[in-house]
C-alpha cells in the first residue's frame, strides 16, 4: 500500500499537467469562438 | 427595417419580366434571373451586375469551392459598390485600427451577409485574394472578422472593397477595447472554472477513498495522506477560483450590504477551517483519529457555483453581442462636398462631419446628421423618429434629421448638428437615462436574498451556542453541518440555470432577452388582471410599409400599373408594382417622374398616368362620379389614395394602406385572455388607429393615435399606476416609452435605438412571438418558484435535523450535492421556451 505515497502525487501531477494544457489553450484564445471552427473543419486545403 | 431593398424572389429583379418557361437561377446567389439578363450561350447566369462581379472575383482566384460548400438558397450575398474611402481617413484609423510593434495593422469589422461554412471559408481566403493581408479570422457567432495586414502593401479601403465585391459589405466594429476586455474576462472565467473543476474532481476521488476506507480498515496513515492531499487541492481551489466569492463577500461587508456571497463565503471558510483543523490535529494526535473533513463539499461547491455564474454571464454576453452588431449597422460614412472643390465629393466618417458642411445623400441612404436641405426634392422616411409610415416630402429649406432615410432622389444637405447633438442623439440619451432608472427591482431581489442569508447565519449562531452549552465537543460539527446542508444551492445555481436555459432557448427562437429580470417582470403581476400591454401600430400590429388595400374600378388596368411602377422607387410605387400582379408584356416609353405627383408614360402603347389624385386627374378629361366619390372616401378609411388614368380616362382608384398582420387579431385576443389590457399607442392619425382597434377588438378608449414620443412616455407612466406595463414597439419614437415601461419589447425590423432601450428583442415578425414570450416567461418563473419551494422544504427539514444534531457533517456533505443535482435536473428538464429553433426566421 505504501506505493500510494508515490502514486498519489503522480496522479495529482498528471491532472495538473492536463489542467496547465487547458489553461494554455484558453489563454491562447482557442475557446473564444467555439462555433466557427466547426465550419472551418470543412476546408481541406 | 422595411427600407432595405427586397430581393426576395417575388420581385423578379429590378428589370424585365420573369420568363416562366425558362427559370434560370443566378450562379452566385441562386435567385431567379430576369429574362432580359439570361445569356443563352453561357453556363453561368447572373441576376444582377453585383453577382456577376462577385462571381468573377471568386472564380478568378480559383475559389470556386465556395459554391460547393454553400448552402443553397441561404440568401444572396450582395455588393454595395461603395468606395470605402473613409476607411483610410485619419479619424477612422484612430478609432478602429490598431498597429502593433512589427508595423502590422489590425482591425475588426462586422460583415453583413455571413451565414454558413462557405462564407467562413471564402473570407478566410482573403490573404490569397489580396497581397498584403496576412490573416483574416472569422467569428461567425458575432459576424465579426479580425484582419491583419501590412499597411505599406495594401490599404484598408482596398480590403473593404474586396470584401464588398465578394458580397460582404463591412462596417467597422465599435468598442474594440470593451470587446477585448470582455474576451479577457471570458478567458479568466473559463480558467477559474477549469481549476475549480480539476480540484473538485480530484478531491471527490480522495473522498470516495476516505468514505470507502471508513467502513473497511484503512490504516490511519493512509487516511491522513488522503486528507492532506485533499487539503492542498482545496486550498488551491479556494485561493484561486474561490477567491471571487471571498472578494465579493468582503465587498458586501465593507459596504454594509447583504449579498448572496456572504453565506457562501462563510460556509466555504467554516468548512475549510474545520477540515484543516481536523487534519492538523489528526497528524499531531494520531491516537485521536481526527474529526470529519469536508474538503470535497467545499471544492464541489466552488465548482458548482462557478458553473452557474459562467452560464449566466455567457447568456447575457450573447444577447449583448447581438445588440451590438445591430448597432454597428448604422451608417458610419457621409459623402461630403469638398471645400473649395467644384462639386467634388469625398467620403468621410460620419464622426468627422461638422456643422456647415454640405453632404450629399442618395436615395435609399440614411442621413448621417441633422440639417437643412440645400438642393433637391425628395421624400424622406421619418419612421425612425415619428413612427409615421408614409414618407414626408421635403424640398430646399426643409429640415431633415439624422437616422431618417432619403427615399426618392438625391439631396444636398447643410449639416446643422452631428452625433450627440442631433434629435436622434438626444433621444438616445433620454433612453439611456430611462434604462438607468431600473435599479429598484434589482435591489429588491438582492434584499430577498439578504433576508435568507441573515436567517441562516442567525440559525447557525444559535445552533452553535446552544450546542456549546449542551455538548461542546460536537458544537462545531453541528453548526458546520447546518451551514453546509442549507447552502443556498437552489438560489445560487438553479435559479440562474433556469434563467440561462430559458434565455438560450428563447434566443434559438429569435427572442433576445437581455437579462433574467426581464423574464421575471414579464411573468409577475402584483394583482391579477392588472397588467397593460401597449402596442405600437406601424410595424408591430401592421406590416409597416404600403400594401394595396383597395382597388376600385377597372381590373384590366392593373398589369399596366404593375409595369410602369416597376420604374419607381417610391414606397407607394414599389407596393403597387408588387401587389398589382403580373405586369403587362411590353415596354415603357417616355417615362415622366413627378416628385410628389406620380409617374406617367406610354405603357404597352397606351398613355398611363398613376399618382396622387391631383396629378392623375389633371391628365383626365371626364372623370366618372363614382370613382371620384371612391377617391374622396379613401382617406377616411386610413388609406392613401392613388388615381390611375389610361388614355385620358380615370379608370381605377387604388387605396394604399398598412395592412394589419394576419396573426394580430388572434394574438390580441390571447393577450386579453391572459389578463392584459391591450392598448395602441401610435403616431398615426387617430382615425386610422381607431379603425385598426375596431378590427382587433381593442377598446376604443385604449386606442390612442397622434402620439408624440413624449405622449407615449406619459401614457406608459400613467398606466404604471395600475400595474405593470409592457410596451411593444419598433421606432426611436417608442424608445423612451420602451425604457420607461416595466418591460420594453422591440419587434422584428425595429431600429437600433429601440433595441437599446428594450429588454427583449423579438427577431421574428408578428405578434405571435410576443404571446409565446409572455407564456414562456410565466412557465420559467413557475419553474423557479417550484425550485425555490423544493429547496425551502429541503432546507427547512435538513436544517432542522442539523440544528438538532441529527445530521453529521459527512451526511450533510452527501446530501448537499444530491440537492444541487436535483435542482439542476429540474432546471434543465423544465419546459420553459420551446426548444426547437423557429423555422423560417431571419438569422
Amino acid at each position: 500500500m505504501s506505493v500510494l505515497y508515490i502514486a498519489l502525487p503522480v496522479a495529482v501531477a498528471l491532472a495538473a499537467g492536463f489542467l496547465a494544457g487547458f489553461i494554455w489553450a484558453v489563454r491562447r484564445g482557442q475557446y473564444d469562438d467555439v462555433e466557427t471552427p466547426a465550419h472551418r473543419m470543412l476546408d481541406d486545403d | 427595417m422595411p427600407l432595405a431593398p427586397a430581393f426576395d424572389g417575388n420581385d423578379g429583379g429590378v428589370l424585365g419580366v420573369l420568363r416562366a418557361s425558362m427559370p434560370a437561377s443566378c450562379t452566385h446567389c441562386g435567385l431567379p434571373v430576369p429574362a432580359g439578363l439570361v445569356a443563352p450561350d453561357r453556363e453561368a447566369q447572373f441576376c444582377c451586375h453585383g453577382c456577376e462581379t462577385a462571381y468573377e472575383v471568386i472564380h478568378r482566384c480559383g475559389l470556386d469551392r465556395y459554391y460547393a460548400l454553400k448552402e443553397r438558397n441561404a440568401g444572396a450575398a450582395r455588393t454595395s459598390g461603395r468606395s470605402y474611402a473613409e476607411f483610410d481617413d485619419e479619424t477612422f484609423r484612430a478609432m478602429y485600427v490598431r498597429r502593433d510593434a512589427a508595423g502590422t495593422c489590425h482591425a475588426e469589422l462586422f460583415l453583413s451577409g455571413m451565414h454558413c461554412a462557405a462564407c467562413v471559408w471564402l473570407i478566410e481566403r482573403l490573404p490569397r485574394l489580396l497581397k498584403g493581408v496576412s490573416e483574416a479570422r472569422v467569428d461567425l457567432g458575432r459576424s465579426l472578422v479580425t484582419l491583419s495586414w501590412d499597411d505599406g502593401a495594401v490599404r484598408l479601403s482596398e480590403i473593404a472593397r474586396v470584401l464588398d465585391s465578394i458580397g460582404y459589405p463591412p462596417t467597422p466594429a465599435r468598442d474594440a477595447k470593451a470587446r477585448a476586455q470582455r474576451r479577457a474576462e471570458d478567458r479568466r472565467q473559463l480558467v477559474r472554472l477549469a481549476v475549480a473543476g480539476a480540484c473538485a474532481g480530484n478531491v471527490m476521488l480522495f473522498a470516495v477513498s476516505l468514505y470507502a476506507g471508513a467502513f473497511g480498515s484503512m490504516e490511519p496513515a493512509f487516511a491522513q495522506l488522503f486528507r492532506w492531499a485533499s487539503l492542498v487541492l482545496t486550498l488551491v481551489s479556494l485561493a484561486w477560483p474561490g477567491r471571487v466569492f471571498f472578494a465579493s463577500a468582503w465587498y458586501a461587508v465593507r459596504t454594509r450590504s447583504v449579498h448572496f456571497d456572504v453565506p457562501i463565503a462563510l460556509a466555504l471558510a467554516a468548512g475549510a477551517m474545520w477540515s484543516i483543523w481536523s487534519t492538523v490535529m489528526g497528524t499531531l494526535h494520531p491516537e485521536a483519529a481526527g474529526g470529519a473533513v469536508y474538503f470535497d463539499t467545499v471544492s464541489v461547491l466552488v465548482f458548482a457555483l462557478l458553473i452557474g455564474r459562467f452560464l449566466q454571464s455567457r447568456q447575457q454576453r450573447f444577447a449583448a453581442d447581438s445588440v451590438e452588431l445591430l448597432f454597428s449597422l448604422t451608417p458610419s460614412v457621409a459623402r461630403r462636398l469638398k471645400v473649395g472643390g467644384w462639386g467634388e465629393l469625398e467620403e468621410v466618417p460620419a464622426q468627422a462631419l461638422a456643422s456647415g458642411d454640405i453632404i450629399e445623400v442618395r436615395p435609399g441612404e440614411c442621413l448621417p446628421a441633422d440639417g437643412e436641405v440645400m438642393t433637391g426634392h425628395s421624400a424622406v422616411d421619418q419612421a425612425v423618429l415619428t413612427g409615421e409610415s408614409s414618407p414626408v416630402d421635403v424640398g430646399p429649406g426643409g429640415r431633415v434629421a439624422a437616422g431618417t432615410v432619403n427615399v426618392t432622389s438625391v439631396l444636398r444637405v447643410r449639416v446643422a448638428a452631428t452625433g450627440e447633438a442631433t434629435r436622434l442623439g438626444k433621444l438616445m440619451r433620454l433612453i439611456e437615462e430611462g434604462a438607468r432608472r431600473r435599479a429598484p427591482i434589482v435591489e429588491f431581489a438582492d434584499r430577498v436574498a439578504g433576508h435568507f442569508t441573515i436567517g441562516m447565519l442567525v440559525l447557525a449562531g444559535v445552533t452553535l451556542s446552544v450546542w456549546l452549552w449542551l455538548d461542546a465537543t460536537h458544537a462545531i460539527d453541528h453548526a458546520v453541518a447546518l451551514l453546509v446542508v442549507t447552502c443556498p444551492c437552489a438560489l445560487g445555481l438553479a435559479t440562474p440555470l433556469v434563467m440561462t436555459v430559458a434565455m438560450g432557448r428563447a434566443a434559438r427562437r429569435h427572442m433576445l432577452i437581455k437579462g433574467g429580470d426581464a423574464i421575471q417582470r414579464l411573468a409577475t403581476r402584483r394583482v391579477p388582471n392588472s397588467g397593460t400591454i401597449f402596442l405600437d401600430k406601424t410595424g408591430t400590429i401592421t406590416e409597416g410599409g404600403f400594401t394595396l388595400a383597395a382597388w376600385i374600378g377597372d381590373e384590366s388596368a392593373k398589369p399596366l400599373v404593375a409595369l410602369i411602377e416597376r420604374q419607381s422607387n417610391h414606397p407607394a410605387g414599389v407596393a403597387l408594382a408588387r401587389d398589382c400582379g403580373q405586369p403587362a408584356a411590353g415596354e415603357v416609353f417616355g417615362l415622366q417622374h413627378q416628385v410628389g405627383g406620380g409617374l406617367a408614360g406610354i405603357v404597352a402603347g397606351r398613355r398611363v398616368v398613376v399618382g396622387s389624385p391631383a396629378y392623375a386627374l389633371s391628365a383626365c378629361t371626364t372623370p366618372s362620379d363614382a370613382l371620384l366619390a371612391a377617391l374622396a372616401q379613401l382617406p377616411a378609411q386610413g388609406l392613401t389614395p392613388v388615381a390611375v388614368a389610361v388614355d385620358g380616362q380615370l379608370v381605377a382608384v387604388a387605396g394604399l394602406g398598412d395592412r394589419v398582420r394576419d396573426d394580430a387579431a388572434a394574438s390580441v385576443r390571447r393577450l386579453q385572455t391572459l389578463g392584459y389590457r391591450v392598448g395602441i399607442l401610435s403616431g398615426d392619425h387617430p382615425e386610422v388607429v381607431a379603425r385598426v382597434a375596431r378590427e382587433l377588438g381593442i377598446h376604443p378608449e385604449d386606442a390612442r393615435g397622434g402620439q408624440t414620443p413624449e405622449m407615449k412616455l406619459e401614457a406608459v407612466h400613467g398606466a404604471k399606476v395600475g400595474g405593470p406595463v409592457i410596451m411593444v414597439g419598433d421606432g426611436v419614437n417608442d424608445a423612451a416609452a420602451l425604457a420607461a415601461a416595466d418591460v420594453g419589447v422591440a419587434v422584428h425590423g425595429g431600429v437600433e435605438a429601440s433595441l437599446a432601450a428594450a429588454d427583449v428583442y423579438l427577431g421574428a415578425p408578428g405578434l405571435t412571438p410576443l404571446v409565446e414570450l409572455i407564456e414562456a416567461s410565466r412557465r420559467t418563473m413557475n419553474t423557479i418558484r417550484r425550485n425555490l419551494w423544493v429547496s425551502l422544504f429541503y432546507n427547512v427539514s435538513a436544517g432542522t435535523l442539523a440544528a438538532f444534531g441529527l445530521v453529521s457533517p459527512i451526511v450533510a456533505a452527501l446530501i448537499m450535492p444530491l440537492s444541487s443535482l436535483t435542482a439542476v435536473t429540474i432546471s434543465l428538464r423544465s419546459r420553459t421556451f420551446d426548444s426547437s429553433p423557429r423555422a423560417g426566421g431571419k438569422s
